[in-house]
Protein backbone atom coordinates (compact mmCIF):
# COMPACT_ATOMS: atom_id res chain seq x y z
CA UNK A 1 0.00 0.00 0.00
CA UNK A 2 1.36 3.47 0.78
CA UNK A 3 5.07 3.20 0.23
CA UNK A 4 6.07 5.42 3.11
CA UNK A 5 4.43 3.46 5.91
CA UNK A 6 7.55 1.82 7.22
CA UNK A 7 8.45 3.84 10.29
CA UNK A 8 7.73 2.00 13.50
CA UNK A 9 4.91 3.38 15.60
CA UNK A 10 5.19 3.75 19.30
CA UNK A 11 1.65 3.62 20.60
CA UNK A 12 2.57 4.82 24.05
CA UNK A 13 3.89 8.14 22.88
CA UNK A 14 1.55 11.03 22.07
CA UNK A 15 0.87 11.69 18.40
CA UNK A 16 -0.63 15.15 18.75
CA UNK A 17 -0.24 17.50 21.70
CA UNK A 18 -2.27 20.69 22.15
CA UNK A 19 -1.13 23.14 24.81
CA UNK A 20 -3.15 26.18 25.80
CA UNK A 21 -4.59 26.69 22.33
CA UNK A 22 -6.31 30.03 22.06
CA UNK A 23 -7.70 31.91 19.10
CA UNK A 24 -9.42 35.26 19.13
CA UNK A 25 -11.13 37.12 16.31
CA UNK A 26 -11.12 40.69 17.55
CA UNK A 27 -13.13 40.50 20.73
CA UNK A 28 -14.54 37.02 19.98
CA UNK A 29 -12.62 34.30 21.80
CA UNK A 30 -13.39 31.44 19.41
CA UNK A 31 -11.17 28.99 21.26
CA UNK A 32 -9.86 29.37 24.77
CA UNK A 33 -6.94 27.58 26.42
CA UNK A 34 -7.49 24.07 25.04
CA UNK A 35 -5.00 21.38 26.04
CA UNK A 36 -5.06 17.65 25.39
CA UNK A 37 -3.00 14.74 24.18
CA UNK A 38 -4.00 12.35 21.39
CA UNK A 39 -2.36 8.93 21.11
CA UNK A 40 -1.94 6.80 18.00
CA UNK A 41 -5.17 4.95 17.17
CA UNK A 42 -7.28 7.18 19.42
CA UNK A 43 -10.47 8.78 18.13
CA UNK A 44 -11.45 12.02 19.83
CA UNK A 45 -14.86 13.58 19.24
CA UNK A 46 -15.40 17.29 19.74
CA UNK A 47 -19.04 18.09 20.46
CA UNK A 48 -20.87 21.27 21.35
CA UNK A 49 -23.37 23.80 20.13
CA UNK A 50 -23.06 25.94 17.03
CA UNK A 51 -20.44 28.65 17.43
CA UNK A 52 -18.72 26.93 20.36
CA UNK A 53 -15.39 26.85 18.54
CA UNK A 54 -15.23 23.28 17.25
CA UNK A 55 -14.21 24.09 13.69
CA UNK A 56 -11.79 26.74 14.89
CA UNK A 57 -10.11 24.17 17.14
CA UNK A 58 -9.89 21.68 14.28
CA UNK A 59 -8.22 24.26 12.08
CA UNK A 60 -5.77 25.13 14.84
CA UNK A 61 -4.94 21.47 15.36
CA UNK A 62 -4.34 20.91 11.67
CA UNK A 63 -2.16 24.03 11.37
CA UNK A 64 -4.50 25.74 8.96
CA UNK A 65 -4.91 28.55 11.43
CA UNK A 66 -2.22 30.09 13.62
CA UNK A 67 -3.15 30.29 17.31
CA UNK A 68 -3.23 33.60 19.17
CA UNK A 69 -1.57 31.71 22.03
CA UNK A 70 -0.51 28.16 22.77
CA UNK A 71 0.91 25.53 20.46
CA UNK A 72 0.32 22.21 18.73
CA UNK A 73 3.00 19.55 18.39
CA UNK A 74 2.93 16.46 16.20
CA UNK A 75 5.10 13.36 16.25
CA UNK A 76 6.58 13.04 12.79
CA UNK A 77 7.32 9.65 11.26
CA UNK A 78 10.91 9.92 12.44
CA UNK A 79 9.56 9.83 16.02
CA UNK A 80 10.36 13.46 16.83
CA UNK A 81 7.65 15.67 18.34
CA UNK A 82 7.68 18.98 16.43
CA UNK A 83 5.93 22.30 17.00
CA UNK A 84 3.66 22.73 13.98
CA UNK A 85 4.07 26.48 13.90
CA UNK A 86 7.83 26.10 13.67
CA UNK A 87 7.51 23.91 10.57
CA UNK A 88 8.12 25.48 7.21
CA UNK A 89 5.26 25.77 4.74
CA UNK A 90 6.73 22.97 2.61
CA UNK A 91 6.98 20.62 5.59
CA UNK A 92 3.40 21.36 6.57
CA UNK A 93 2.17 20.70 3.05
CA UNK A 94 4.10 17.43 3.07
CA UNK A 95 2.34 16.40 6.30
CA UNK A 96 -1.01 17.13 4.69
CA UNK A 97 -0.16 15.05 1.66
CA UNK A 98 1.23 12.05 3.50
CA UNK A 99 0.47 11.72 7.18
CA UNK A 100 -2.85 13.51 7.52
CA UNK A 101 -6.30 13.45 6.07
CA UNK A 102 -8.91 16.19 6.30
CA UNK A 103 -12.54 15.34 5.64
CA UNK A 104 -14.69 18.43 5.11
CA UNK A 105 -18.40 18.58 5.79
CA UNK A 106 -18.85 19.85 2.24
CA UNK A 107 -17.26 17.28 -0.10
CA UNK A 108 -16.83 19.98 -2.71
CA UNK A 109 -14.12 21.48 -0.50
CA UNK A 110 -12.20 18.23 -0.26
CA UNK A 111 -12.61 16.93 -3.81
CA UNK A 112 -11.90 18.17 -7.29
CA UNK A 113 -15.43 18.11 -8.53
CA UNK A 114 -14.72 18.12 -12.26
CA UNK A 115 -12.11 15.35 -12.50
CA UNK A 116 -12.88 11.65 -12.36
CA UNK A 117 -13.28 9.75 -9.09
CA UNK A 118 -10.28 7.60 -10.01
CA UNK A 119 -8.15 10.69 -10.50
CA UNK A 120 -9.36 12.21 -7.24
CA UNK A 121 -7.99 9.20 -5.39
CA UNK A 122 -4.95 8.67 -7.63
CA UNK A 123 -3.86 12.27 -7.27
CA UNK A 124 -3.05 11.76 -3.58
CA UNK A 125 -0.85 8.79 -4.48
CA UNK A 126 1.00 10.75 -7.15
CA UNK A 127 1.58 13.49 -4.59
CA UNK A 128 3.50 11.02 -2.47
CA UNK A 129 5.59 9.87 -5.40
CA UNK A 130 3.69 7.02 -7.01
CA UNK A 131 4.22 7.08 -10.76
CA UNK A 132 3.16 3.71 -12.12
CA UNK A 133 -0.19 4.32 -13.82
CA UNK A 134 -1.42 0.72 -13.51
CA UNK A 135 -0.61 0.51 -9.82
CA UNK A 136 -2.26 3.85 -9.11
CA UNK A 137 -5.40 2.80 -10.94
CA UNK A 138 -5.51 -0.57 -9.15
CA UNK A 139 -5.11 1.02 -5.75
CA UNK A 140 -7.70 3.69 -6.55
CA UNK A 141 -10.11 0.97 -7.70
CA UNK A 142 -9.65 -1.07 -4.58
CA UNK A 143 -10.32 2.01 -2.44
CA UNK A 144 -13.46 2.86 -4.37
CA UNK A 145 -14.68 -0.67 -3.73
CA UNK A 146 -13.82 -0.31 -0.08
CA UNK A 147 -16.02 2.76 0.20
CA UNK A 148 -18.75 1.00 -1.78
CA UNK A 149 -18.54 3.00 -4.98
CA UNK A 150 -19.18 0.81 -8.02
CA UNK A 151 -16.22 0.55 -10.39
CA UNK A 152 -18.50 1.51 -13.27
CA UNK A 153 -18.41 5.00 -11.76
CA UNK A 154 -14.62 5.33 -11.54
CA UNK A 155 -14.36 7.54 -14.62
CA UNK A 156 -17.23 9.80 -13.61
CA UNK A 157 -16.58 13.12 -11.88
CA UNK A 158 -17.97 13.60 -8.36
CA UNK A 159 -20.17 16.43 -9.57
CA UNK A 160 -22.34 13.61 -11.00
CA UNK A 161 -22.43 11.81 -7.60
CA UNK A 162 -25.00 11.93 -4.80
CA UNK A 163 -24.07 13.57 -1.49
CA UNK A 164 -23.39 10.26 0.23
CA UNK A 165 -21.21 9.01 -2.65
CA UNK A 166 -19.25 12.25 -2.66
CA UNK A 167 -18.57 11.91 1.04
CA UNK A 168 -17.43 8.30 0.60
CA UNK A 169 -15.17 9.38 -2.24
CA UNK A 170 -13.71 12.11 -0.06
CA UNK A 171 -12.94 9.48 2.57
CA UNK A 172 -11.24 7.22 0.01
CA UNK A 173 -9.17 10.14 -1.25
CA UNK A 174 -8.06 10.90 2.28
CA UNK A 175 -7.27 7.37 3.38
CA UNK A 176 -5.51 6.06 0.28
CA UNK A 177 -2.14 7.31 1.50
CA UNK A 178 -2.65 5.57 4.84
CA UNK A 179 -2.44 8.67 6.99
CA UNK A 180 -1.82 8.33 10.71
CA UNK A 181 -4.19 11.13 11.66
CA UNK A 182 -7.46 12.24 10.12
CA UNK A 183 -9.39 15.41 10.91
CA UNK A 184 -13.10 15.37 10.17
CA UNK A 185 -15.48 18.31 10.42
CA UNK A 186 -19.11 17.12 10.60
CA UNK A 187 -18.44 14.22 8.22
CA UNK A 188 -22.07 13.10 8.28
CA UNK A 189 -23.64 16.57 8.31
CA UNK A 190 -25.99 17.46 5.50
CA UNK A 191 -26.73 13.85 4.57
CA UNK A 192 -30.04 12.17 5.12
CA UNK A 193 -30.36 9.70 7.92
CA UNK A 194 -30.05 6.38 6.07
CA UNK A 195 -27.06 7.70 4.12
CA UNK A 196 -25.50 8.89 7.37
CA UNK A 197 -25.89 5.45 8.91
CA UNK A 198 -24.11 3.76 6.02
CA UNK A 199 -21.29 6.31 6.06
CA UNK A 200 -20.90 5.88 9.81
CA UNK A 201 -20.63 2.09 9.51
CA UNK A 202 -18.02 2.55 6.84
CA UNK A 203 -15.98 5.04 8.85
CA UNK A 204 -16.16 2.93 11.97
CA UNK A 205 -14.87 -0.11 10.09
CA UNK A 206 -12.04 1.77 8.40
CA UNK A 207 -10.87 3.60 11.52
CA UNK A 208 -10.73 0.29 13.39
CA UNK A 209 -8.98 -1.65 10.62
CA UNK A 210 -6.40 1.00 9.87
CA UNK A 211 -5.80 1.93 13.51
CA UNK A 212 -6.16 5.60 12.61
CA UNK A 213 -6.07 8.42 15.08
CA UNK A 214 -8.83 10.90 14.38
CA UNK A 215 -10.30 14.15 15.63
CA UNK A 216 -13.97 14.28 14.66
CA UNK A 217 -16.07 17.40 15.06
CA UNK A 218 -19.75 16.57 15.30
CA UNK A 219 -22.89 17.94 16.85
CA UNK A 220 -24.38 14.44 16.72
CA UNK A 221 -23.81 12.48 19.92
CA UNK A 222 -24.71 9.22 18.19
CA UNK A 223 -21.74 9.79 15.88
CA UNK A 224 -19.53 10.45 18.89
CA UNK A 225 -20.76 7.29 20.62
CA UNK A 226 -20.16 5.08 17.61
CA UNK A 227 -16.83 6.44 16.44
CA UNK A 228 -14.93 7.90 19.34
CA UNK A 229 -13.01 6.69 22.36
CA UNK A 230 -13.01 10.07 24.05
CA UNK A 231 -15.09 13.23 23.85
CA UNK A 232 -14.47 16.87 24.56
CA UNK A 233 -17.52 19.04 25.13
CA UNK A 234 -17.09 22.68 24.07
CA UNK A 235 -19.11 25.71 25.04
CA UNK A 236 -18.29 29.33 24.32
CA UNK A 237 -14.80 28.44 23.09
CA UNK A 238 -13.82 26.43 26.17
CA UNK A 239 -13.67 22.72 26.84
CA UNK A 240 -16.11 22.24 29.70
CA UNK A 241 -16.01 18.46 30.08
CA UNK A 242 -13.86 15.67 28.72
CA UNK A 243 -13.47 11.94 29.25
CA UNK A 244 -14.15 8.45 28.04
CA UNK A 245 -17.04 8.65 25.57
CA UNK A 246 -19.48 6.30 27.28
CA UNK A 247 -18.69 7.87 30.66
CA UNK A 248 -19.41 11.41 29.50
CA UNK A 249 -22.58 10.34 27.68
CA UNK A 250 -23.95 8.02 30.40
CA UNK A 251 -22.80 10.00 33.43
CA UNK A 252 -22.54 13.62 32.26
CA UNK A 253 -21.38 15.99 34.93
CA UNK A 254 -21.75 19.55 33.64
CA UNK A 255 -25.17 21.20 33.26
CA UNK A 256 -24.58 21.86 29.57
CA UNK A 257 -23.49 18.25 28.91
CA UNK A 258 -26.56 16.96 30.72
CA UNK A 259 -28.69 19.18 28.51
CA UNK A 260 -26.97 17.90 25.35
CA UNK A 261 -27.40 14.28 26.41
CA UNK A 262 -31.01 14.69 27.47
CA UNK A 263 -32.00 16.21 24.17
CA UNK A 264 -31.14 13.14 22.11
CA UNK A 265 -32.57 9.67 21.91
CA UNK A 266 -30.39 6.97 23.48
CA UNK A 267 -28.01 5.36 21.00
CA UNK B 1 -3.76 -15.16 46.74
CA UNK B 2 -4.28 -11.56 45.71
CA UNK B 3 -7.56 -9.83 44.96
CA UNK B 4 -8.34 -8.93 41.35
CA UNK B 5 -10.71 -6.17 42.47
CA UNK B 6 -10.23 -4.11 45.61
CA UNK B 7 -12.71 -1.32 46.23
CA UNK B 8 -12.09 1.10 49.08
CA UNK B 9 -14.50 3.83 50.15
CA UNK B 10 -16.00 4.39 46.73
CA UNK B 11 -18.73 6.99 46.56
CA UNK B 12 -21.27 8.08 43.97
CA UNK B 13 -23.69 10.99 43.89
CA UNK B 14 -25.60 12.21 40.85
CA UNK B 15 -26.28 15.92 40.52
CA UNK B 16 -29.24 16.56 38.26
CA UNK B 17 -28.68 20.02 36.84
CA UNK B 18 -31.81 19.91 34.73
CA UNK B 19 -33.87 19.32 37.88
CA UNK B 20 -32.67 22.41 39.69
CA UNK B 21 -29.38 20.84 40.75
CA UNK B 22 -30.94 18.24 43.04
CA UNK B 23 -28.31 15.89 44.47
CA UNK B 24 -29.00 12.18 44.47
CA UNK B 25 -26.56 10.36 46.76
CA UNK B 26 -26.45 6.71 45.68
CA UNK B 27 -23.68 4.92 47.56
CA UNK B 28 -20.93 5.81 49.98
CA UNK B 29 -18.16 3.84 51.67
CA UNK B 30 -18.32 1.00 49.15
CA UNK B 31 -15.56 -1.39 50.18
CA UNK B 32 -15.10 -5.02 49.19
CA UNK B 33 -12.71 -7.19 47.25
CA UNK B 34 -13.02 -10.10 44.86
CA UNK B 35 -10.57 -12.98 44.67
CA UNK B 36 -9.76 -15.08 41.61
CA UNK B 37 -12.37 -17.80 41.04
CA UNK B 38 -14.85 -16.09 43.31
CA UNK B 39 -18.35 -14.84 42.48
CA UNK B 40 -19.52 -11.98 44.69
CA UNK B 41 -23.22 -11.21 44.39
CA UNK B 42 -24.46 -7.69 45.14
CA UNK B 43 -27.70 -7.80 47.07
CA UNK B 44 -30.11 -5.04 47.98
CA UNK B 45 -33.45 -3.55 47.02
CA UNK B 46 -34.24 -1.91 43.72
CA UNK B 47 -32.55 1.47 43.46
CA UNK B 48 -29.94 0.62 46.11
CA UNK B 49 -27.15 1.22 43.61
CA UNK B 50 -26.16 -2.29 42.53
CA UNK B 51 -25.97 -1.52 38.82
CA UNK B 52 -24.24 1.78 39.57
CA UNK B 53 -21.48 -0.06 41.42
CA UNK B 54 -20.95 -2.44 38.49
CA UNK B 55 -20.80 0.52 36.12
CA UNK B 56 -18.23 2.20 38.34
CA UNK B 57 -16.07 -0.94 38.28
CA UNK B 58 -16.33 -0.91 34.47
CA UNK B 59 -15.47 2.79 34.31
CA UNK B 60 -18.81 3.63 32.73
CA UNK B 61 -19.85 5.75 35.72
CA UNK B 62 -17.38 8.00 37.46
CA UNK B 63 -16.44 7.49 41.05
CA UNK B 64 -16.58 10.69 43.14
CA UNK B 65 -14.06 9.53 45.71
CA UNK B 66 -12.36 6.36 46.91
CA UNK B 67 -10.41 3.77 44.94
CA UNK B 68 -11.23 0.91 42.62
CA UNK B 69 -8.01 -1.07 42.32
CA UNK B 70 -7.85 -3.56 39.48
CA UNK B 71 -5.11 -6.09 38.84
CA UNK B 72 -4.39 -5.29 35.22
CA UNK B 73 -1.54 -6.80 33.19
CA UNK B 74 0.21 -7.77 36.42
CA UNK B 75 0.01 -4.37 38.09
CA UNK B 76 -2.48 -2.68 40.35
CA UNK B 77 -4.23 0.28 38.77
CA UNK B 78 -6.83 2.57 40.33
CA UNK B 79 -9.60 2.67 37.77
CA UNK B 80 -11.39 5.47 39.60
CA UNK B 81 -8.51 7.76 38.69
CA UNK B 82 -7.33 6.22 35.42
CA UNK B 83 -6.99 7.93 32.04
CA UNK B 84 -9.58 7.06 29.38
CA UNK B 85 -7.02 5.12 27.36
CA UNK B 86 -6.07 3.08 30.42
CA UNK B 87 -9.72 2.26 31.05
CA UNK B 88 -10.10 1.15 27.44
CA UNK B 89 -7.06 -1.08 27.80
CA UNK B 90 -8.49 -2.53 31.02
CA UNK B 91 -11.69 -3.36 29.11
CA UNK B 92 -9.70 -4.97 26.32
CA UNK B 93 -7.51 -7.12 28.54
CA UNK B 94 -9.04 -7.41 32.01
CA UNK B 95 -12.72 -6.60 32.58
CA UNK B 96 -15.72 -7.97 30.70
CA UNK B 97 -19.22 -6.69 31.37
CA UNK B 98 -22.59 -8.18 30.63
CA UNK B 99 -24.93 -5.22 30.91
CA UNK B 100 -28.58 -5.58 31.79
CA UNK B 101 -29.58 -4.68 28.25
CA UNK B 102 -27.67 -5.23 25.04
CA UNK B 103 -26.42 -2.01 23.53
CA UNK B 104 -24.93 -3.26 20.30
CA UNK B 105 -23.58 -1.25 17.44
CA UNK B 106 -26.40 -1.01 14.90
CA UNK B 107 -26.22 -2.98 11.67
CA UNK B 108 -23.51 -5.38 12.84
CA UNK B 109 -24.36 -9.09 12.61
CA UNK B 110 -24.93 -11.09 15.78
CA UNK B 111 -21.93 -13.29 15.02
CA UNK B 112 -19.66 -10.24 14.77
CA UNK B 113 -21.17 -8.58 17.85
CA UNK B 114 -20.18 -11.69 19.81
CA UNK B 115 -16.79 -12.16 18.11
CA UNK B 116 -15.70 -8.54 18.56
CA UNK B 117 -14.09 -8.81 22.02
CA UNK B 118 -11.83 -11.53 20.59
CA UNK B 119 -11.03 -9.55 17.45
CA UNK B 120 -9.79 -6.57 19.44
CA UNK B 121 -7.33 -8.80 21.26
CA UNK B 122 -5.94 -10.03 17.96
CA UNK B 123 -7.67 -13.40 17.54
CA UNK B 124 -7.98 -14.15 13.79
CA UNK B 125 -11.44 -13.49 12.36
CA UNK B 126 -12.21 -17.08 11.37
CA UNK B 127 -11.33 -18.43 14.79
CA UNK B 128 -13.24 -15.63 16.57
CA UNK B 129 -16.33 -16.33 14.49
CA UNK B 130 -16.10 -20.06 15.08
CA UNK B 131 -15.93 -19.55 18.83
CA UNK B 132 -18.79 -17.04 18.66
CA UNK B 133 -20.92 -19.55 16.77
CA UNK B 134 -20.16 -22.30 19.26
CA UNK B 135 -21.20 -20.12 22.19
CA UNK B 136 -24.35 -18.85 20.45
CA UNK B 137 -25.25 -22.47 19.72
CA UNK B 138 -24.75 -23.40 23.34
CA UNK B 139 -27.07 -20.55 24.32
CA UNK B 140 -29.68 -21.86 21.88
CA UNK B 141 -29.57 -18.98 19.42
CA UNK B 142 -30.65 -20.49 16.11
CA UNK B 143 -28.00 -20.36 13.39
CA UNK B 144 -30.35 -18.57 10.99
CA UNK B 145 -30.20 -15.54 13.31
CA UNK B 146 -26.41 -15.26 13.39
CA UNK B 147 -26.12 -13.10 10.31
CA UNK B 148 -28.76 -10.62 11.49
CA UNK B 149 -28.11 -7.62 13.74
CA UNK B 150 -29.63 -8.34 17.17
CA UNK B 151 -31.69 -5.11 17.22
CA UNK B 152 -34.91 -6.89 16.22
CA UNK B 153 -34.43 -9.93 18.49
CA UNK B 154 -36.67 -10.75 21.44
CA UNK B 155 -35.59 -9.62 24.91
CA UNK B 156 -34.35 -13.06 25.89
CA UNK B 157 -32.49 -13.53 22.60
CA UNK B 158 -30.78 -10.17 22.98
CA UNK B 159 -29.77 -11.03 26.50
CA UNK B 160 -28.24 -14.31 25.36
CA UNK B 161 -26.30 -12.47 22.65
CA UNK B 162 -25.10 -10.12 25.37
CA UNK B 163 -24.08 -13.06 27.55
CA UNK B 164 -22.21 -14.70 24.67
CA UNK B 165 -20.36 -11.44 24.03
CA UNK B 166 -19.40 -11.19 27.70
CA UNK B 167 -18.35 -14.81 28.16
CA UNK B 168 -16.46 -15.35 24.91
CA UNK B 169 -13.12 -13.90 25.98
CA UNK B 170 -10.86 -15.18 28.70
CA UNK B 171 -10.75 -12.00 30.75
CA UNK B 172 -9.79 -12.28 34.43
CA UNK B 173 -12.75 -10.19 35.64
CA UNK B 174 -16.39 -10.44 34.63
CA UNK B 175 -19.27 -8.18 35.72
CA UNK B 176 -22.79 -9.56 35.33
CA UNK B 177 -25.92 -7.42 35.65
CA UNK B 178 -28.93 -9.75 35.93
CA UNK B 179 -27.68 -12.15 33.28
CA UNK B 180 -30.56 -14.59 33.75
CA UNK B 181 -33.41 -12.12 34.23
CA UNK B 182 -35.38 -12.79 31.04
CA UNK B 183 -34.26 -16.35 30.31
CA UNK B 184 -36.22 -19.58 30.45
CA UNK B 185 -35.17 -22.42 32.73
CA UNK B 186 -33.09 -24.23 30.12
CA UNK B 187 -31.09 -21.14 29.23
CA UNK B 188 -30.66 -20.20 32.90
CA UNK B 189 -29.02 -23.61 33.34
CA UNK B 190 -26.63 -22.84 30.49
CA UNK B 191 -25.63 -19.56 32.15
CA UNK B 192 -25.11 -21.24 35.53
CA UNK B 193 -22.84 -23.72 33.74
CA UNK B 194 -20.88 -20.92 32.04
CA UNK B 195 -20.38 -19.16 35.38
CA UNK B 196 -19.11 -22.39 36.96
CA UNK B 197 -16.57 -22.76 34.14
CA UNK B 198 -15.36 -19.21 34.65
CA UNK B 199 -14.86 -19.94 38.35
CA UNK B 200 -12.76 -22.96 37.51
CA UNK B 201 -10.70 -20.73 35.22
CA UNK B 202 -10.03 -18.39 38.15
CA UNK B 203 -12.16 -15.53 36.90
CA UNK B 204 -13.28 -13.00 39.53
CA UNK B 205 -16.96 -12.14 39.11
CA UNK B 206 -19.32 -9.55 40.50
CA UNK B 207 -22.94 -10.35 39.75
CA UNK B 208 -26.41 -8.99 40.34
CA UNK B 209 -29.07 -11.72 40.40
CA UNK B 210 -32.60 -11.39 41.66
CA UNK B 211 -33.57 -15.05 41.35
CA UNK B 212 -32.99 -16.64 44.78
CA UNK B 213 -32.30 -20.10 43.45
CA UNK B 214 -29.75 -18.93 40.88
CA UNK B 215 -28.15 -16.66 43.43
CA UNK B 216 -27.75 -19.50 45.89
CA UNK B 217 -26.08 -21.60 43.22
CA UNK B 218 -23.56 -19.07 41.92
CA UNK B 219 -22.75 -16.85 44.93
CA UNK B 220 -19.63 -17.51 46.95
CA UNK B 221 -20.31 -14.41 49.01
CA UNK B 222 -23.02 -11.74 49.27
CA UNK B 223 -22.30 -8.06 49.60
CA UNK B 224 -25.26 -6.09 50.91
CA UNK B 225 -25.40 -2.81 49.01
CA UNK B 226 -27.95 -1.41 51.47
CA UNK B 227 -25.02 -1.10 53.88
CA UNK B 228 -23.55 1.49 51.53
CA UNK B 229 -26.71 3.58 51.42
CA UNK B 230 -25.72 7.21 51.09
CA UNK B 231 -29.11 8.85 51.46
CA UNK B 232 -29.23 11.15 54.47
N1 LIG C 1 -12.88 33.94 10.38
C1 LIG C 1 -13.60 34.37 11.42
N2 LIG C 1 -13.72 35.67 11.71
C2 LIG C 1 -14.43 36.10 12.77
N3 LIG C 1 -15.07 35.27 13.63
C3 LIG C 1 -14.99 33.97 13.40
C4 LIG C 1 -14.27 33.43 12.30
N4 LIG C 1 -14.36 32.09 12.33
C5 LIG C 1 -15.12 31.78 13.40
N5 LIG C 1 -15.49 32.90 14.05
C6 LIG C 1 -16.30 32.96 15.28
O1 LIG C 1 -15.72 32.08 16.22
C7 LIG C 1 -16.72 31.37 16.95
C8 LIG C 1 -16.50 29.87 16.81
O2 LIG C 1 -16.75 29.48 15.45
P1 LIG C 1 -16.58 27.98 14.92
O3 LIG C 1 -16.76 28.00 13.46
O4 LIG C 1 -15.33 27.44 15.44
O5 LIG C 1 -17.83 27.28 15.63
P2 LIG C 1 -18.35 25.77 15.51
O6 LIG C 1 -18.36 25.23 16.90
O7 LIG C 1 -17.61 25.03 14.49
O8 LIG C 1 -19.86 26.01 15.07
P3 LIG C 1 -20.79 25.16 14.05
O9 LIG C 1 -21.28 23.97 14.81
O10 LIG C 1 -21.91 26.11 13.76
O11 LIG C 1 -19.98 24.80 12.86
C9 LIG C 1 -18.05 31.87 16.40
O12 LIG C 1 -18.52 32.86 17.24
C10 LIG C 1 -17.69 32.42 15.04
O13 LIG C 1 -18.58 33.44 14.66
N1 LIG D 1 -27.07 8.00 34.91
C1 LIG D 1 -27.83 8.28 36.00
N2 LIG D 1 -28.22 9.54 36.23
C2 LIG D 1 -28.95 9.83 37.31
N3 LIG D 1 -29.36 8.94 38.24
C3 LIG D 1 -29.00 7.66 38.06
C4 LIG D 1 -28.23 7.26 36.92
N4 LIG D 1 -28.02 5.93 37.02
C5 LIG D 1 -28.64 5.52 38.15
N5 LIG D 1 -29.22 6.55 38.78
C6 LIG D 1 -29.96 6.49 40.06
O1 LIG D 1 -29.15 5.84 41.02
C7 LIG D 1 -29.94 5.01 41.88
C8 LIG D 1 -29.40 3.60 41.86
O2 LIG D 1 -29.65 3.02 40.60
P1 LIG D 1 -29.13 1.59 40.19
O3 LIG D 1 -29.52 1.36 38.78
O4 LIG D 1 -27.70 1.48 40.53
O5 LIG D 1 -29.98 0.66 41.18
P2 LIG D 1 -30.08 -0.91 41.29
O6 LIG D 1 -29.71 -1.28 42.66
O7 LIG D 1 -29.33 -1.56 40.19
O8 LIG D 1 -31.65 -1.16 41.08
P3 LIG D 1 -32.44 -2.32 40.29
O9 LIG D 1 -32.41 -3.50 41.19
O10 LIG D 1 -33.81 -1.75 40.15
O11 LIG D 1 -31.76 -2.53 38.99
C9 LIG D 1 -31.36 5.13 41.36
O12 LIG D 1 -32.04 6.07 42.15
C10 LIG D 1 -31.20 5.63 39.95
O13 LIG D 1 -32.29 6.39 39.55
MG1 LIG E 1 -18.14 24.19 12.60
MG1 LIG F 1 -29.86 -2.62 38.40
Amino acid sequence: MAESNSATQDNDRPLLVAEGLTKSYGRVLACRDVSFVLYPGEVLAIVGESGSGKSTLLQLLSAQLAPSAGKVSYRMRDGVLRDLNALGEAERRFLFRTDWGYVHQDPAMGLRMAVSAGANVGERLMAVGWNHYGKIRDTASSWLERVEIGLDRIDDAPKTYSGGMRQRLQIARNLVTEPRLVFMDEPTGGLDVSVQARLLDLMRGLVGELGLAAVVVTHDLAVARLLSHRVMVMKGGSVIETGLTDQVLDDPREPYTQLLVSSILPA
Amino acid sequence: MSALIEIADAEKTFTMHLQGGVRLPVVRGVSFDVQPGECVVLAGPSGAGKSSILKMIFGNYRCDSGRIDILHRGARIDLANAEPRQILDIRRATIGYVSQFLRAVPRVSTLDVVAEPLLVTGVPRAEARARAGALLGRLNIAERLWSLPPATFSGGEQQRVNIARGFISNLPILLLDEPTASLDAANREVVVGLIAEKKRDGVAMVAIVHDDEIRARIADRLVDVAAFAAAA
